[in-house]
């Protein structure tokens, strides 16, 4: 197998995230319920993933970054709690149904929406950003690189359009968590999602988000938190305030083995690699019969994923044969990214994704290329 | 046995804030552990770090260089 759909989660990890893993089912208590020292030991692995999550992400403070299951939970939380009825929210075409459908949950509460928009070629002029703030405007809520394309958005610039309107940043990191650099305190972002299954190579079932010092998140869930029984209310402390019930200690042990290994390889290093072979395989088959390619992949500042169409074919036929007869594992169809696919007029086919990880090889590329040929040549079922 | 002389207990909103405090402590080399926090004591997570009284200026040093997040200082007496 084959496996280029790390855009949906990557499938080999670092050794060292299924031994933590492993070592935590037989060891952890449950942080803050006792003090033995298996209970200490899960909060202590909690915290020190809260730590190595801080410098990743450039937050300023570990106790701000609050764990969730994944970017989807961490985007209810956000968005749902730092905006309501009569406030204007902004997004942009290229979200992912876990930004757009608790933005147009906000809407049927009340608040208003305007989403940046995507041209034909799939791209977002973000001058038109000026045009769409309104009195009422509270924030801007937007994925960092699109899961459709693999184009990234100037989070700096962002940064700087959102604080000079007094507006919230929220950032949607799940395709760029790992690969991209972000820095929240230089790009001024107020709250980063992420999950942890995908470019940070950890467990599913771990994310969460960071949320810059002074931003005021309303609890979406409450419950149990092992401390301040007597409270009637979710603590307000982070990261408490955004985590109620047992945590995912498990998961979050080999998601912090995942970022050791980060931290040892570098974001950088592995955002080279995965270019490297997005271009490669850019190249052998740009010129291909049939094929046309969406979003830019000879861009450096980009997330490892190049989506393609093949004329006659619909997406879910082409991505069939190439997993049947090749063994190459593809996700076609709409990827949760209807605004974009609408743009782009592809929602009725749908398109190919293939989607690099720091684990896939030049063979593997070379490989997905040849299928891709071969496939062309033969021409449409 | 565990030791019971007079000591110094630090409270926190949450338990992370008090694992940070432990960290902390272990990287400075300041004494100490943590504790269930005594039903006397209504305040903070339920989670203490008790350290000998003798190290309060260290601590509360440590509290203001390190930025730690305390919800109150208290010394046990027993």
């Amino acid at each position: 197998m084959i496996y280029l759909d790390n855009a949906a989660t990557t499938l080999r990890k670092p050794p060292a995230v299924a031994r933590a893993v492993t070592a935590a089912l037989g060891s952890l208590g449950n942080c803050g319920r006792d003090l033995s020292e298996a209970a200490l030991d899960a909060g202590r692995t909690v915290y020190a993933a809260r730590e190595k999550l801080a410098r990743l992400f450039g937050c300023p403070r570990p106790d701000h970054v609050c764990m969730t299951l994944n970017s989807t939970m961490a985007l209810n939380i956000a968005i749902r709690g730092l905006y309501g009825p009569g406030d204007h929210v902004i997004s942009t075409d290229w979200e992912h149904n876990s930004v757009l459908r608790p933005l147009y949950a906000l809407e049927d509460w009340g608040c208003e929406l305007s989403f940046l928009p995507a041209g034909p070629d799939g791209r977002i002029d973000l001058a038109a950003l000026e045009g769409l703030v309104r009195p009422n405007t509270r924030g801007l809520v937007c994925t960092h690189a699109s899961n459709l394309t693999g184009e990234a958005l100037d989070l700096a610039a962002l940064g700087r359009f959102t604080r000079a309107h007094g507006l919230t940043l929220v950032v949607d990191a799940s395709q760029s968590a790992g690969t991209l650099p972000i820095d929240m305190e230089a790009m001024g972002i107020d709250v980063v999602c992420f999950t942890g299954h995908k470019g940070l190579l950890g467990p599913q079932g771990t994310g969460g988000l960071c949320v810059r010092p002074g931003v005021e998140i309303a609890p979406l869930l409450s419950g149990g938190t092992g401390v301040q029984s007597f409270l009637p209310r979710q603590p307000a402390a982070y990261p408490t305030r955004l985590e109620a019930g047992t945590l995912n200690g498990h998961g979050i042990a080999g998601l912090s083995a995942a970022l050791d290994f980060l931290e040892q390889t570098g974001v950088e290093r592995i955002h080279a690699w995965e270019t490297a072979l997005v271009r490669r395989f850019y190249r052998a088959v740009r010129d291909l019969p049939g094929v046309r390619v969406y979003g830019r992949p000879w861009r450096y500042d980009r997330a490892p994923i190049l989506s393609l169409e093949l004329a006659g074919w619909d997406s879910s036929e082409l991505s069939d044969a190439l997993w049947t007869d090749f063994g190459v594992v593809t996700r076609p169809g709409g990827h949760c990214a209807p605004r974009l696919h609408q743009a782009l007029h592809t929602a009725e086919r749908g398109l190919v994704r293939f989607s690099w990880s720091w684990y896939n090889t030049q063979e593997e590329t070379d490989v997905a290329a040849a299928a891709v040929a071969r496939l062309a040549e033969e021409g449409a079922p | 046995m565990t030791e019971r002389t007079p000591r110094l207990l630090v409270t926190f909103a949450t338990t992370t804030a008090a694992l940070a405090m432990e960290q902390a402590c272990r990287e400075e080399g300041v004494p100490g552990r943590l504790i269930p926090v005594p039903g006397s004591i209504r305040a903070g997570c339920g989670m203490g770090w008790a350290a000998p009284a003798e190290q309060r200026e260290a601590v509360e040093a440590l509290v203001i260089r390190r930025r730690l997040a305390v919800d109150g200082i208290y010394e046990l007496r027993r």
